[in-house]
């Protein structure tokens, strides 16, 4: 009996002990497997002669990079996905910061405004591309057409490649400028309103709060999302995967984007794991050193706002 | 009210509801806005609908039609449900595409809210050594970029015997960093200790008091997670077009294969991409509340 208590008393105190770990054991579990191990072992297949099908062949050291590097393909790639990361992210940020400053206004109705900014989120990008390749269709595509009415002559949307790009990354912003705004919103609204009005007791207009105010306090969101987009962005895949039915970026690889090129070297026709494992790895590391630069970016534009705001 | 005074001031001597009135008055920072503010709102909105609109134009139209007229008339015309029944009968395999989207994001919901609860109850209101340096390492993990490891990624699927199937997809997205770091938040604040405490007084287990005590206080959070969480799985692409496969598709990775075989139809493509979306939009419908709080109440936590 008394042996019996104290086994159930031990068992209590190991519960106590051991269930925590127990509790968050899945989410590292399944990180490890799923996530930091197929991280290293890109580097591991990467400097191997790696087949689809074949299989693990012999080490060949950086040849996968020095082959990859020789190719204009990578640097097409590499062009565009900037490109493309560059005419979605910066338009994004400010309009919606924007739209989130008409938002943060005392409207009638707020709940209908909010839910209609934030309505293109639920369209998956695969459909949202399917829907705007048929407004940037070359020929009998809706924007050429109001262009013919307007009497401009119609756009190359997939010849140019600078076109393609603006084509692509309205896909992105149709998608992603609203749910934005509202991040955006909840950090405006978190601004004490005595800040505002002690703002407006000095004289300054609704522009001057704006700069000098508003930007300078959101900051931290500003850096959140900045860099949230810069991990998604680079990345990017499916609105240009989607914008032509071939699904290679072009027949010059106009708008061929990094993680296209990764698929296509794995999964295309040369069926090369290494050279795919060996661009993935330098998407890596070109995705770290975006985040850091957009980081200081970021952090030296709103602080010399915010210094600014006061002097 | 020739001299200002600042409406904390207000709010001091003569209470919150003289304050207000005072912030109204004096400097028009809870003012209703001017028409200006509607139209450029309406203009973003018109913005966010019109393409929605223009998809289902097209979708209840006809290819020979839509050729002639690049700009589609404001009103449907009547051959929908035609189109319709001819992306069911079209060679995607649209009821297993179907059926497979609402297991992989109702499985991934499910699963998600569990572990990342779970996980989150942990991290909030248990008391365990590296507690704190385990969280940031969480967090951290949320700026890894997954797309990068399809490779590897894909050589476990094959050696598991998972190319094509639907744990391919599911098991990877069982358990996320941002549904950890979200439920974390959320029962920091929403479960009190004494709570807690009180369960394990009358002599419940640890899992016992996590199931009857902390899953009731996650309710409200659990169910935002579990929106963005199906949300975000109905509308994957990239994994699920790698190692699905056309043999075994999700809905958008039908929607490809509809694009690369009927590219030159336009009307079909469109009723499929209606189709595709339409159980989003009711869901829009009915919890597009709960989704707008939940993107504000993430953003000024994250």
């Amino acid at each position: 009996m008394n042996q019996q208590l104290t086994r159930s008393q031990r068992l209590s105190r190991l519960d106590v002990k051991a269930s925590p770990y127990l509790y968050i054991s899945p989410f590292f579990i399944l990180f490890f497997i799923v996530g930091l191990f197929p991280l290293v072992y890109t580097a591991w297949v990467s400097v191997h002669d790696w087949h689809l099908i074949g299989g693990q062949g012999e080490m060949v050291g950086l040849t996968n990079y020095i082959d990859v590097l020789q190719q204009p393909n990578f640097f097409k790639a590499l062009r565009n996905t900037f490109s493309i990361f560059l005419l979605s992210s910066v338009p994004q940020v400010l309009a919606a910061i924007v739209i989130a400053y008409l938002l943060d206004t005392n409207l009638r109705a707020k709940t209908f405004w909010r839910m209609g900014v934030l309505l293109p989120y639920v369209v998956a990008p695969v459909a949202v591309s399917l829907i705007f390749a048929k407004i940037f269709a070359d020929q009998s595509g809706l924007v050429n057409a109001v262009l013919e009415i307007l009497g401009t002559s119609p756009i190359g949307w997939h010849a140019d490649p600078f076109a393609a790009h603006v084509a692509i990354a309205t896909m992105v912003n149709f998608r992603w400028t609203g749910y934005n705004a509202l991040i955006f919103l909840a950090a405006m609204q978190a601004i004490p309103r005595e800040i505002y009005e002690a703002a407006i007791i000095d004289g300054a207009n609704r522009w001057r709060t704006f700069f000098s105010v508003t930007v300078p306090m959101l900051r931290p969101t500003i850096i959140f999302v900045v860099i949230t987009s810069t991990i998604g962005g680079l990345q990017i895949f499916d609105e240009p995967r989607m914008f032509d039915t071939l699904g290679q970026g072009g027949a010059d690889r106009q708008w061929m984007t990094l993680t296209m090129y990764i698929y296509e070297l794995g999964w295309g026709a040369q069926k090369s794991f290494g050279r795919a494992a060996a661009v993935s790895w330098l998407l890596f590391l070109i995705i770290i050193a975006v985040g850091v630069i957009n980081f200081l970016i970021t952090r030296s534009i709103s602080s010399s706002s915010s210094g600014k705001a006061g002097r | 009210m020739s001299t200002q005074m600042s409406t904390p001031m207000i709010e001091q001597l003569a209470g919150k509801g003289a304050a207000r009135a005072a912030r109204r008055k004096l400097h028009g920072v809870d003012k209703r806005p001017g028409w200006l503010t509607y139209c450029a709102l309406a203009a973003v909105v018109l913005i966010s609908f019109y393409p929605i609109w223009f998809t289902i134009l097209l979708a209840s139209s006809n290819a020979g039609e839509i050729a002639r007229n690049p700009i589609p008339s404001l009103i449907p015309a009547g051959e929908f449900l035609t189109n319709v029944t001819r992306v069911i009968e079209s060679d995607i395999k649209f009821w297993t595409a179907l059926a497979n989207s609402i297991i992989v994001s109702t499985v991934t919901a499910i699963s998600v809210v569990f572990f990342s609860t779970l996980a989150g109850y942990s991290f909030a209101k248990l008391r365990f050594r590296g507690s704190n340096g385990l969280l940031v390492f969480v967090i951290a993990t949320m700026a890894v970029p997954t797309q990068l490891s399809i490779v590897p990624l894909f050589i476990l699927m094959s050696e598991l015997d998972w190319v094509g199937k639907l744990q391919a997809v599911i098991v990877p997205g069982m358990v996320t960093a941002f549904g950890v770091f979200w439920m974390t938040q959320y029962l920091r604040e929403a479960l009190p200790f004494e709570l807690i405490e009180a369960a394990r007084v009358d002599g419940a287990s640890m899992i016992r008091t996590f199931w009857s005590v902390a899953m009731p206080a996650a309710r409200p959070a659990a169910a935002m997670l579990a929106l963005f969480t199906f949300v975000g799985s109905w509308t994957n692409f990239f994994w699920p077009f790698i190692i699905l496969g056309s043999a075994n598709p999700t809905l958008p990775v039908a929607l490809q294969l509809l694009q690369a075989s009927y590219f030159k139809d336009y009307s079909l493509i469109m009723a499929g991409v209606v189709v595709a979306t339409l159980p989003l939009v009711i869901l829009f419908a009915v919890a597009g509340r709960q989704l707008v709080a939940g993107i504000m109440q993430g953003a000024v936590k994250g």
